[in-house]
């Protein structure tokens, strides 16, 4: 039901996220999805990959330091208010979204992360609702 | 001017018998009203007789900064407390602050010493003197507020944080010199040539001290104000600022030596050190009263010399500091010890992140960045949780040293790690 999002701290300088990425592509993991959020001084990259526990060994291993945090992929019809059909479903029960963003799945349909502050009664809500999530 | 010819151009037989006199009775009246120091001696079978004169002075114990913390606030004070009419303190290293204490002997002696100095920069009555060192616990303010008083100039009590009202009363009261921290004077320079302002004023000499500065940032300060800058020394356990200060021919700053003998050891072994030879410097009050002090290691590098100056005074002179036999920092006049920062890093956690400080001199202003690496024990994957962590961070630190600093989260490893003594400093300000 959850999937393992890979979080990776980088300085915000040049050529930090490309050493991630390096890492990630010697060791032949994919990234399914990225997401990069940032304050003035560091990075913070979110990903959803194709083997999160090779890619945060390798990561660390490298030095960097990097987590693991389950979160949750939701599928989403391309029509106009899909999203936030999912959205109010989540809202009514005053749970409290703390980031999403897009997840690339290849197929027809598209796709989110998100990451609440109580995953399991989200999915809970979502399951109830019809809403199909997403595993890998 | 000569303050105190008498004084300050003995020959050194004469001044040698001085401080002997002097040093007799100091340790005499250390040992009968002082425990702790009673105990040191008593630690090495040290009776005040045995202290004949200034040639036994290597036998006495050392004082250290941890024996004045030892014994906070009061315990090392040699007089009954009805006798102490002020204290002065420093930011302590362990969050205790370092307490010293002056009867009204010692205040007249200190103002004396200060007063000294300024004659040696060649003010008197005549003069506007600013003072424009903080006043309050830091000894910088009051300290030369009663030496120019003493002095019988004017004085005007600016204190620090109100730049434009002290260039603006530069100007119009026609201040003829201030006392304040080189990078201080600095940022006033840059203020007054900013506002066109250099030829609006009447300052002819300048008294700086309590922060490290160079000899070209000396001379720089010199043009820029067409003045004449002066380096005050002291420190607040011996007296305050005008334990030394230097001439017009800067060549070393005299030390007032018949109030605080000087002495230069080797930090490793201790052992005294021949004249000219660099080490730490070490002072014995001669006249405190309140608070008198054997031995004390300043943990300043500097020579000595006796050779009489040009300037006609005798009084042994120190040069220019070479640095510190410890790891303290001096920013923005505040004792900052890497120690500190390390000890409320431990705050955060069983262990202490990788850190390194970075000072520098922004716009003449001492700056401390202190980079903390992110290991996976503070890393959160929201920005929010990250952005409490840099600021729960620099609010431990302030609490510890006092002083703002700038926090700046790295990733783990990026701190070079050094093979000995870890480098945890980068000091950007080449003050040497």
């Amino acid at each position: 039901m959850f999937i393992n999002q890979l979080s990776v701290f980088i300085e915000n300088e040049e050529g930090r996220l490309g050493k991630v990425l390096d890492i990630l592509k010697q060791e032949d993991i994919n990234i399914i999805s990225l997401s990069l959020a940032d304050s003035s001084e560091f990075g913070l990259l979110r990903m959803i990959v194709s083997d999160a526990e090779k890619g945060k060994s390798a990561l660390r291993t490298n030095g960097f330091s990097t987590m693991l945090t389950p979160v949750l992929a939701v599928k989403l019809t391309h029509q106009v208010g899909a999203l936030q059909n999912v959205l109010a479903e989540i809202c009514k029960e005053n749970i409290n979204i703390e980031y999403t963003y897009a997840l690339a799945t290849g197929t027809g349909d598209a796709s989110i992360v998100i990451k609440t502050e109580d995953l399991e009664k989200t999915a809970q809500v979502l399951k109830n609702a019809g809403v199909e999530l997403l595993n890998f | 001017m000569i303050w105190n010819e008498a004084k300050e151009c003995m020959s050194r037989e004469e001044m040698n018998a001085l401080q002997s006199k002097r040093l007799v009775k100091t340790v005499d009246r250390i040992y009968h009203n002082v425990e702790h120091y009673r105990k040191k001696m008593q630690d090495i079978g040290l009776e005040p007789g045995d202290i004949k004169g200034i040639e036994d002075l290597h036998k006495l114990p050392f004082t250290t900064k941890s024996d004045l913390r030892d014994t906070y606030p009061f315990g090392l004070f040699a007089v009954p407390q009805s006798e102490i009419v002020r204290v002065h303190a420093s930011s302590g290293t362990t969050g205790k602050a370092t307490v010293v204490g002056y009867t009204r002997r010692d205040i007249e002696i200190w103002s004396e010493c200060v007063t000294r100095a300024f004659a040696q920069a060649g003010l008197g009555r005549e003069d506007v003197i600013q003072i424009a060192y903080g006043y309050g616990l830091f000894t910088g303010g009051l300290g030369a507020h009663y030496g120019a008083e003493n002095l019988g100039a004017t004085v005007v009590p600016m204190s620090t944080g109100n730049t434009k009202k002290l260039t603006t009363m530069m100007k119009d009261f026609g201040a003829t010199a201030i006392a304040c921290t080189p990078s201080y004077l600095l940022h006033i320079a840059e203020t007054l040539e900013a506002d066109g302002d250099l030829d609006k004023i009447k300052l002819k000499a300048a008294i700086c001290g309590a922060e490290p500065w160079t000899e070209q940032m000396r001379k720089q300060v010199e043009q820029k104000l067409n003045i004449n800058a002066f380096d005050i020394y002291g420190l607040s356990e011996v007296m305050g600022p005008g334990v030394a200060c230097d001439c017009i021919y800067h060549k070393g700053l005299h030390v007032y030596e018949d109030h605080f003998l000087p002495e230069i050891i080797d930090p490793e072994t201790l052992q005294p050190l021949p004249e000219g030879e660099v080490g730490e410097l070490v002072f014995t009050t001669l006249t405190k009263e309140g608070l008198p002090l054997l031995r004390y290691r300043t943990r300043d590098l500097t020579s000595i010399t006796y050779e009489k100056c040009e300037c006609g005074r005798t009084l042994a002179r120190i040069s220019r500091f070479k640095g510190r036999s410890d790891d303290m920092l001096i920013i923005r006049g505040v004792n900052v010890f890497p120690s500190q920062i390390e000890a409320a890093l431990l705050e955060m956690g069983e262990t202490a992140p990788h850190y390194m400080l970075i000072v520098d001199r922004v716009n003449n202003l001492d700056s401390l960045e202190v980079q903390v690496e992110v290991d996976e024990k503070f890393f959160s994957d929201r920005i929010s949780e990250l952005e409490k962590l840099s600021k729960k961070i620099a609010t431990v630190i302030q609490h510890a040293i006092g002083l703002a600093v700038k926090v700046k989260l790295v990733e783990p490893r990026s701190i070079e790690r050094s093979m000995g003594k870890a480098v945890h400093v980068i000091d950007k300000r080449k003050l040497v």
